[in-house]
């Protein structure tokens, strides 16, 4: 994933040490890494270069890094991941909904967070090549959009049209965080977006359906107090490392 | 009807109000019967013991059998409390109902026999029905008896017919009041054989009684006044369900009575209008006109009217004290003011005497509109009051100044001095006319006694000096004597009219102090911040007032009533009666029902919200409470005293409110302010250590290690230091739950994924059933306590251990269990270790503060939840911990259906 031309990444961060860990991270997996400290910055380097991830701190001295995701959101899908502080989950909501991608706790180690970084990028990269007909998913599991079969062990699984509905969600969006609402507005539509006991029967039931044992889920991970998100193959096996 | 609605929503209110008071209140049955022996008792206790065996929960607060063996073989099966016995010295041992006791067994309903029995000296209430109010005002219903002689407006009429007068009597109001009446009643024959019998009393005690009491003429016209009483009753019975539940008795007050009390025959006076208030069931109100020359009436008749202004307002009137100095006018503009039609009075005789004629023929001329009612006065004779029995104490009460007299002898010698030379000068009609000049001086200046006295030695100096034969007393022309007359009445008349003005002005400057003293006290209050200031200010200004002391108790915050100064002179003050009035909103002490023998005066503060202290009274003498004008005065700075308090009482609970947010808001930012400077350079040290093993050329593996050790160390610490400022929070009170549905299964997977790197290599295990139903919750904290179990769990095991979490639904609660097969938690600290830096192995190498179980227990029961912790028997340990299971679910989705496969 690191070879091919370099690519840049832009960091926006206000702690130095923070910042320098995240740079030497990607400078070594080859990375062209633009630094910002504070919301202005970012916002001008954003809209005079183009880069390939943006990985962004909410907490700026000059703003919230909301209205930087918002930003880049409005003419790229590049990947964004948000460095956020613990016990914060209404801050990662909201970045989620703006369109930031996935986020990571601080203090966090290198390895997971490299790991993450290579997963929105092939993700990325998966993206280009454009929809994929066949998706083999972790556990065993086997997506088969033209021919709207989920398969676990070679053997068809019957999914109800809300269950297919939310797991075609989840599979285009395999690596990102989804969050509540943003899942709730996709299958449910917009009048349904408070129904969280909704989508609570329904992940159930697919993990019934899909998870060697759904209480320790390896497919469809619960973000307590965020969202869901589905993972997609190589992550999950860097991080149970 | 509809009308009245319309009209006045305040007696709609006032309706509701009584209404609920009374729901509130315990229902009263009277067994009520024309003499005694007559079978109420025997009645109440049948009646009791029916309902007894019912269910009720009856007991007997006292019964008197008077040895009657009918009437207590029916006591046989009622619990019975015991009577309370007062020590005398000297006197046989007394007892007496034991009102504490019946409120503290606080039965359904208590039998209390004989309600007008007035209580052993030394009770809480002089009379037995002040007792039975209170039972009542508990919620306590009372079944009593009485005899017809008992009651108030009947004792006199029950005196004539049988020439005994009852002293313990029984107020209208009160009987009025009653819920149920049951008339007991025996034929006089059937009575008189009862009484041969000795059924009623022993019998010698009974052929005494025959002959006195029990005469058949007697208990015939006692009979009729009972049976009539009783069919009064009924019929306002009647009356009020056929006016459907008569909102117009409110109204009824327009044609209400006004009692003029006067000095004769007050009481008598008083009866008879309470009696027929009570036949037109109207309100009434009793009114004395004190004229400067009732003024000066010797204070025991003084005393005498007063009594008879008390006992109206014990019959339920309103009662006034107006000065004045024409009794006609001042009671016409009372009762325009209140709106009274009927004017009941004494009937005096006009005479002579009274140039303006009875009260009633002055009333007539004045308000042709009013009803006059004159009542016979017994014992007046010829219309003038009953002789003065203390003509004494008139002369000893009246003070002599002696500065008039001599003012008036001066004044006399002076103008003879100068009239003497002028005798050939000028006529003898115009020298009386200097003599009456000085008359007239005397009079204004000094009042009627010196002008009297000046007329005298006036007319003395003109005869002696002036008329001739002069320097003599002998008198030869007899005119000198209408002389002598037309001087003695100018000054009797300019001396009455002064006396009248000086009165007034009295009067008026008197209430001119009053309300200025009131005014004083209320600004000097509304400057009070404090409780001491305020108590302070009202003492000394009630002091001054009354010429009293007073100390005032105020609630303290634990709820108990605490004397504000630090008085140590509080003797004969009993902080039990203080409580008692500030309990029953009433006052008590002396010049009260209640401990009337208290030297001490206690009146509740009653602020808008509720009361707020109480204020102690001891006046120099006990005749201020005779006044209602005096008493409503106090009660007035009461209620001053009693706003103040409540004022800074709010001004104080303001202020703490303030303080509490402004100190939140503090520990807040404190709170927030740490976590960021804390986590902020952890997360950073992290970083850089991580960077540190990424570093080129690459590091040793010794240098890598170390790296490692370093990331892995901060990342621990910053784990702590979340825990401490979590705790922190917790401890403050200041956390909320963001509670939605959430799914334990999910909770568990997300925490045990959590936990991956900390169990390590330990063996995990889960147990979920599928159909575990939502629990409605905090997620992420939810998550946070499993977490901490994990790692509460792998601290504590060896590497090689298995650690299992069952979810089970048990009834209406949630129970996650995380199971462990390690050592176990040493036995007896299982409540322990869930206490703050409490840790299961002390001074050991395992790293942490002792926070994580604690945090759990937090949690948990800010969920409404518990958690515990046990051993299982030797094979590891169990931490539990249970969630409300709500009963509500959340709506399930809408039925789906399975996608068809093409």
């Amino acid at each position: 994933m690191t070879d091919g031309p370099a690519m840049t990444a832009l960091i926006v961060e206000d702690d130095r040490n923070i910042r320098r860990s995240v740079c030497t991270s990607l400078e070594t997996s080859g990375w062209t890494v633009n630094e910002a400290e504070t919301l202005r910055q970012a916002l001008a380097l954003s809209r005079s270069r183009r880069f390939d991830l943006a990985i962004v701190d909410l907490g700026l001295p000059d703003g919230d890094g909301v209205d930087l995701i918002a930003s880049i959101r409005e003419d790229s899908q590049v990947p964004i991941i948000v460095l956020s502080a613990r016990s914060e989950e209404q801050h990662k909501v909201r970045a989620l909904d703006a369109g930031a991608d996935d986020y990571v706790e601080k203090p966090f180690r290198a390895a997971e967070f490299l790991a993450r970084v290579r997963a929105h990028m092939r993700r990325q990269h998966d993206g280009d090549k454009g929809e994929q007909e066949v998706y083999a998913l972790v556990g065993d599991v086997e997506f088969d959009r033209a021919a709207r079969v989920v398969r676990k062990h070679g053997k068809d699984i019957r999914l109800t049209k809300t269950q297919y509905a939310l797991f075609d969600f989840l599979v285009r969006n395999a690596g990102r965080v989804l969050t509540h609402r943003q899942l709730l507005r996709e299958v449910w539509g917009p009048g349904r977006v408070e129904h969280t006991p909704y989508l609570r029967v329904f992940m159930a039931s697919l993990r019934q359906k899909l998870e060697e044992d759904p209480a320790q889920p390896k497919l469809i991970i619960t973000e307590t107090g965020v969202g869901y998100r589905l993972i997609a193959g190589e992550t999950s096996g860097s991080e149970s490392s | 009807m509809n009308e009245a609605l319309r009209r006045d929503p305040d007696a709609i209110i006032e309706r509701i109000r009584q209404e609920e008071e009374r729901a509130s209140r315990g229902r009263l049955r009277i067994y009520f019967g024309s003499s005694a022996g007559v079978g109420k008792t025997y009645a109440m206790l049948i009646a009791a013991r029916a309902l007894k065996s019912a269910g009720t929960d009856v007991v007997a607060g006292v019964i008197e059998t008077h040895g009657r063996a009918d009437t207590g073989a029916q006591m046989a099966g009622l619990e019975i409390l015991p009577r309370r016995s007062f020590a005398v010295p000297g006197m046989p041992q007394l007892t007496e109902f034991d009102l504490d006791a019946a409120l503290a067994r606080k039965p359904a309903l208590i039998l209390v026999d004989e309600l007008a029995h007035s209580n052993v000296a030394g009770s809480r209430h002089p009379k037995r029905w002040q007792d039975v109010d209170e039972l009542l005002s508990m919620g306590i219903d009372v079944w009593t008896t009485l005899n017809v002689q008992h009651l108030e407006s009947l004792n006199d009429v029950v005196g004539g017919i049988t020439g005994v007068r009852v002293q313990e009597t029984l107020p209208d109001t009160f009987f009025d009041r009653a819920d149920e009446i049951v008339l007991v009643d025996t034929p006089a024959d059937e009575l008189l054989a009862r009484l041969k019998a000795g059924k009623v009393y022993g019998e010698v005690q009974a052929e005494r009684a025959a002959a006195n009491f029990f005469r058949k003429g007697n208990l015939m016209a006692l009979r009729e006044l009972a049976l009539r009483r009783t069919a009064d009753r009924v019929e306002d019975d009647v009356q009020t369900y056929r006016s459907d539940r008569s909102i117009d008795r409110i109204w009824k007050t327009e044609s209400a009575i006004l009692c003029c009390i006067g000095p004769g025959g007050a009481e008598h006076v008083v009866r008879s209008s309470a009696l027929l208030a009570q036949q037109l069931a109207v309100s009434w109100h009793a009114v004395y006109v004190e004229t400067p020359a009732l003024q000066r009436l010797p204070e025991a008749r003084r005393q005498r009217i007063l009594a008879a202004v008390k006992l109206a307002e014990e019959l339920g009137a309103t009662t006034a004290v107006l000065p004045g100095g024409q009794v006609a006018t001042a009671v016409i503009d009372y009762a325009r003011e209140n709106n009274l039609s009927k004017l009941v009075m004494g009937h005096n005789r006009a005479s002579l005497w009274r140039p303006a004629g009875t009260l009633a023929q002055q009333l007539g001329r004045l308000a042709a509109d009013v009803d006059l009612i004159e009542i016979g006065v017994p014992g007046m004779r010829g219309g003038r009051p009953e002789p003065a029995a203390d003509v004494t104490l008139q002369v000893v009460g009246r003070r002599l100044k002696p500065t008039g007299y001599i003012v008036a002898l001066l004044a006399c010698g002076v103008g003879t001095a100068l009239v003497v030379p002028l005798t050939g000068v000028l006529a003898p009609a115009n020298i009386v006319m200097l003599y009456l000049l000085a008359v007239v001086g005397v009079a204004l200046g000094y009042g009627r006694g010196p002008a009297v006295f000046s007329a005298l030695v006036n007319v003395l100096a003109f005869d002696f000096f002036l008329v001739p034969p002069t320097l003599s007393f002998a008198v030869t022309d007899l005119q000198y004597v209408l002389t002598f007359a037309v001087m003695l009445a100018v000054g009797l008349v300019v001396g009455q009219l002064t006396a009248g003005l000086r009165y007034q002005a009295r009067i008026a400057r008197h209430r001119e102090r009053r309300s200025h003293s009131l005014f004083e006290v209320a600004r000097a209050l509304s400057g009070e911040l404090v409780v001491d200031q305020v108590v302070e200010t009202a003492s000394k200004a009630i002091e001054r007032e009354f010429r009293a002391r007073v100390r005032i108790y105020v609630l303290s915050e634990d709820d108990r009533l605490t004397l504000a100064r630090g008085d140590v002179d509080t003797q004969g003050l009993d902080p039990g009666t203080a409580r008692w009035a500030f309990d029953h909103r009433q006052a008590a002490g002396l010049g009260t029902d209640t401990i009337p023998g208290s030297s001490w005066h206690y009146l509740p503060l009653n602020a808008s919200m509720r009361t707020r202290g109480v204020l102690a009274f001891q006046p120099e003498s006990p005749r201020l409470f005779a006044v209602p004008e005096q008493r409503r005065q106090l009660e007035t700075f009461a209620a001053l005293t009693a706003i103040a308090l409540e004022r800074v009482h709010y001004v104080d609970v303001a202020q703490k409110a303030t303080v509490q947010i402004e100190s939140e808001r503090l520990r807040n930012s404190l709170l927030s302010a740490l976590s960021h400077d804390l986590r902020t350079p952890l997360a950073g040290l992290t970083g850089l250590a991580e960077s540190l093993r990424m570093t080129e050329p690459s590091l040793s593996a010794a240098q890598h290690e170390i790296a490692e050790e370093l990331v892995s160390s901060a990342i621990r610490m910053s784990a702590q230091v979340n825990n401490l400022l979590d705790m922190a929070r917790f401890e403050s009170g200041e956390f909320r739950l963001t509670s939605s549905w959430n799914s334990v299964e999910e909770m568990i997977g997300s925490a045990v994924r959590l936990s991956k790197r900390v169990l390590a290599s330990r063996t995990l295990k889960t147990d979920v059933p599928a159909d575990l139903p939502l629990v409605k919750c905090d997620a992420v904290l939810i998550e946070r306590v499993l977490v901490n179990l994990l790692e509460n769990a792998a601290k504590y095991t060896p590497p090689d251990a298995i650690v299992e979490i069952v979810a089970q639904s048990v009834g209406e609660e949630m129970r996650v269990t995380v199971v462990d097969n390690g050592p176990g938690i040493r036995p007896g600290s299982e409540q322990e270790i869930f206490n703050k830096f409490s840790r299961g192995v002390r001074e050991s190498a395992i790293s942490g503060v002792g926070l994580g179980l604690a945090i759990c227990k937090a949690i948990v029961e800010a969920h409404g939840g518990s958690i515990s912790a046990a051993n299982r028997g030797g094979r590891g340990a169990a931490f539990t911990f249970t969630l409300p299971i709500s009963k509500e679910q959340p709506l399930a989705p809408e039925a789906d259906e399975f996608e068809v496969t093409e």
